[in-house]
C-alpha cells in the first residue's frame, strides 16, 4: 500500500438485505459475509440482483429493509460520500474534464488531504500509468481507463472495494490480463475485495469464493471448485459450467444412493445427494466422462456409472475433443476428453459406452426443473446500464 | 476531367465562404469610405473618419452602449435562471414537467413579431411604462428558452455514473456539483450566454414594439436608414464582428495550447 502503512482490514456483512423495485425483490433476503481480504464474485446473469446488491453496498441505492455491516460498523445509514467503501464503475466514469492525476487524487482532495502527490505517484506505480499522469481519460485505451478506475478507488484505501463487472467493456485478451493484473493488486493491497460478474469463467479465476446469484438470491456459495465440483441447484449446474442431467427415481438409500434412470442403474454418495424425496435429478461435468468404443467396455473401472449410445457430434478443440453421444432415450449427453489419449478417437456413428465415477456423481431437487440456469440473460430487470 | 473532379469541392467551398463573407467584407470596406451623399452606398474615398470619430455622428454610440447593456443583463438573468429550470427539468419528476418542457419551447417557435406585440399590448394594459425593464423583460424572456435548450442537452448527455463515482468519492453532494456536475455543464452554459447574448443585441423586432423612446443598436440603425447610414454604424459593426472573431479564436488557441502541453509532458 502506498506508504507502507498497515492497516485494519474488515470484512462485508449483508444481513437480510432486500430491495424492492415496485412490484419487483431485486434482492430478495440476501445475507452473506465476505470475509476481510477475501475476494468474493457475485456471479450471476444480468438482472439477478448482483449490481443492485452492489449499489447498496456503496450506498447509491437504499435498501428496503436488511443491514450492511463494515466490521462492526453498522453502514445502512450513512451515505455514500461516508463510507468506507469506493466503487470501480462498469463504465469507470473517469471524470473528462480532469487528468488523470486529478481524477486519481479526487477522493483525497474531497477528504481534506493537504499532500496527495506522493500517494498519487505510488498508486500510479502500482498500476504502472506514471507516465501518463497529465492526460485525460479520453486520450487512453480502455485498458489504461480501467486501471485508472483502479487506483481512484484503491487510493483512499477502502475497507471494500467494490468492483461493477470492470472488465466487461475489455477485449477477451486484455481481460485475461486485467484479470490477473487485478488479482496481484489484490494480493498486494490486501482488501476485500468485491467483484460483480456475469462472466462464469472471470469468477472462478478470480475469486476466492462465488456466490452464485439468481433472482435476488444466493443459489449457492463457496470455493469456485467447491461449487463447480459439486452443485447444490439445477440453476447452479447450469449457469456455473455445463452439466449433464438425467432425471430418475431412488431406488435405496444409505452411504450410496441407488438411481434408477431410462432403465439404468446409477450410484451416488449420499453426501453428494441433495435430493429430498423420491424423485431425483443427477448430473455430471462433461469432463468427468469417459468416452470407449461399446466393445471396450471392459476397459471401464468397475462400480462406474454408465450409458450406452451413439456418437452424434465430434468437435476437436485442440485440447479437447467434445463429442454429443444421444441415448437410447433421445438425450444428449456432452463429453469432453483430452487429447492425451494414444490409438483412435471415437468417430460419429460409433456405438459408445459413457462412463463416470459414482464420486462425480451429483444429485439435486427435480423441483426448480432441468432447464433453471440456461435461458439467462433474458430479464433486464436490474439497471445494469440505466442509473 | 480528372482536375475538374480533383478540385470541384475546393472550387464550392470557396464559393461558398465567400457567400458567406462578402457581406461583412463589404461592411468593413465601407466604414472606410467618405460618403459622397447622406447614403453610404457608393464608394466615393478613402478615410480613417468613422473610425477616428467613431462616435461623431449623434446617438449612434449612446444606442450600441445601450443594446450591449441590455445584452449583459437579459443574458446573465436568462443564463441563470435557465440553467436553474434546465437542472430541475432534468433531475426532478414534478407534476407539470412535460408541460413545462414543451412551454419552453414557445417563445422560440413563436414568431417575433406576434410576441413583440402581444407583449407590449400585455405592458399597456398594465400601464407598465416602456423603456430598458421592458425590452430586457422581453429579451430574457426568449433567451431563457436557448439557454434551457443548450443546458438541459449537456446534462442528459452527461454520464449518472460520473455523480455516483463523486459521491462514492466522498463528494458531499455540494462538492459533487462544485468538481463534477458544474464543470461538465459549463460549456453548455457559455455556448448558451454567448448566443443569447448575440440574440439580444440583434433583436429589432421585439425591442421596436416594447422599447417605448429608448433606442438600442437595431432601432437606431434602422431609424438611420430613412435619413442614410453613416459610416460609423460600419465601423461599430465590424468591431463586432472583429469581437466574436476574437472570441471564437481565443477558444480554439486555448484548446490548441492544452493539446500541445499534453503531447509535451
Amino acid at each position: 500500500m502506498p506508504g507502507g502503512v498497515a492497516r485494519k482490514v474488515e470484512d462485508l456483512r449483508l444481513v437480510n438485505l432486500t430491495k424492492q423495485f415496485g412490484g419487483t425483490k431485486a434482492v430478495d433476503d440476501l445475507s452473506i459475509t465476505s470475509p476481510a481480504g477475501s475476494f468474493f464474485a457475485l456471479l450471476g446473469a444480468s438482472g439477478c440482483g448482483k449490481t443492485t446488491t452492489l449499489r447498496m453496498v456503496a450506498g447509491l441505492e437504499d435498501p428496503t429493509h436488511g443491514q450492511i455491516f463494515i466490521g462492526d460498523q453498522d453502514v445502512t445509514e450513512l451515505r455514500a460520500f461516508q463510507r468506507p467503501v469506493n466503487t470501480v464503475f462498469q463504465s469507470y466514469a473517469l471524470f473528462p474534464h480532469l487528468d488523470i492525476f486529478e481524477n486519481v487524487a479526487f477522493g483525497l482532495r474531497r477528504r481534506g488531504v493537504k499532500d496527495v502527490d506522493d500517494q498519487v505517484i505510488a498508486i500510479l506505480e502500482l498500476v504502472e500509468l506514471s507516465a501518463l499522469a497529465r492526460r485525460k481519460p479520453s486520450q487512453l485505451s480502455g485498458g489504461q481507463q480501467q486501471r485508472v478506475a483502479v487506483a481512484r478507488a484503491l487510493i483512499n484505501q477502502p475497507d471494500v472495494l467494490l468492483l461493477d463487472e470492470p472488465l466487461g467493456a475489455l477485449d477477451l485478451k486484455l481481460r485475461r490480463q486485467m484479470q490477473i493484473e487485478l488479482k496481484r493488486i489484490q494480493s498486494e493491497v490486501g482488501t476485500t475485495f468485491v467483484h460483480v460478474t456475469h462472466d462464469q469463467e472471470e469468477a472462478m479465476t478470480m475469486a476466492d469464493t462465488v456466490a452464485v446469484m439468481n433472482a435476488g438470491r444466493i443459489e449457492q456459495m463457496g470455493h469456485p471448485a467447491e461449487v463447480y465440483e459439486l452443485p447444490r441447484t439445477i440453476f447452479v449446474a447450469n449457469f456455473l459450467g455445463q452439466s449433464n442431467l438425467i432425471q430418475g427415481m431412488k431406488v435405496s438409500t444409505g452411504d450410496v444412493v441407488e438411481v434408477s434412470a431410462n432403465g439404468l442403474g446409477f450410484r451416488i454418495p449420499s453426501k453428494r445427494n441433495v435430493a429430498p424425496g423420491q424423485s431425483i435429478v443427477i448430473g455430471v461435468r462433461p469432463e468427468k466422462i469417459m468416452v470407449l468404443d461399446a466393445h471396450d467396455e471392459s476397459k471401464l473401472p468397475a462400480g462406474h456409472n454408465r450409458i450406452y449410445g451413439t456418437v452424434t457430434d465430434v468437435s476437436y478443440t485442440g485440447v479437447s475433443t467434445q463429442y454429443l453421444v444421444e441415448t437410447p432415450w433421445g438425450q444428449s449427453i456432452i463429453a469432453f476428453e483430452q487429447n492425451s489419449i494414444v490409438g483412435d478417437r471415437c468417430e460419429l456413428g460409433d456405438p459408445v459406452v459413457l462412463g463416470w465415477a459414482p464420486e462425480h456423481t451429483f444429485g439435486l431437487d427435480p423441483a426448480e426443473g432441468l432447464n433453471a440456469g440456461l435461458d439467462h440473460a433474458v430479464l433486464e430487470l436490474e439497471s445494469d446500464t440505466e442509473a | 476531367m480528372r482536375w475538374i473532379r480533383q478540385h470541384l469541392i475546393g472550387a464550392i467551398a470557396i464559393v461558398v465562404l465567400l457567400y458567406l463573407f462578402l457581406p461583412i467584407a463589404v461592411v468593413i470596406a465601407f466604414s472606410f469610405n467618405n460618403p459622397e451623399s447622406k447614403f453610404n452606398l457608393s464608394w466615393n474615398e478613402f478615410s480613417l473618419d468613422a473610425w477616428t470619430q467613431i462616435c461623431g455622428v449623434p446617438g449612434v454610440c449612446s444606442a450600441f452602449v445601450t443594446s450591449v447593456e441590455i445584452g449583459l443583463i437579459s443574458t446573465l438573468f436568462a443564463t441563470i435562471l435557465g440553467t436553474m429550470i434546465a437542472f430541475a427539468l432534468v433531475r426532478y419528476r414534478f407534476k407539470g414537467r412535460s408541460s413545462t418542457n414543451l412551454l419552453i419551447f414557445m417563445p422560440m417557435a413563436t414568431p417575433e413579431i406576434v410576441m413583440g406585440s402581444s407583449l407590449l399590448a400585455l405592458f399597456l394594459n398594465l400601464s407598465f411604462p416602456l423603456g430598458p425593464v421592458t425590452v430586457m423583460i422581453a429579451h430574457i424572456m426568449f433567451i431563457i428558452s436557448f439557454v434551457v435548450v443548450a443546458v438541459k442537452a449537456r446534462l442528459q448527455g452527461m454520464d449518472p455514473r460520473l455523480e455516483e463515482a463523486a459521491r462514492d468519492l466522498y463528494a458531499s453532494p455540494s462538492a459533487t456539483f462544485r468538481y463534477v456536475t458544474f464543470p461538465l455543464v459549463l460549456p453548455g452554459i457559455l455556448g448558451a450566454a454567448l448566443l443569447g447574448f448575440s440574440l439580444s443585441f440583434d433583436d429589432f423586432i421585439i425591442s421596436f414594439f416594447n422599447a417605448g423612446t429608448l433606442v438600442t443598436f437595431p432601432i437606431y440603425i434602422w431609424g438611420a436608414a430613412q435619413r442614410g447610414i453613416p459610416p460609423q454604424v460600419n465601423a461599430l459593426a465590424s468591431l463586432v464582428f472583429i469581437a466574436a472573431l476574437v472570441i471564437v479564436l481565443s477558444a480554439q488557441f486555448v484548446a490548441w495550447r492544452k493539446r500541445k502541453s499534453l503531447s509535451v509532458r
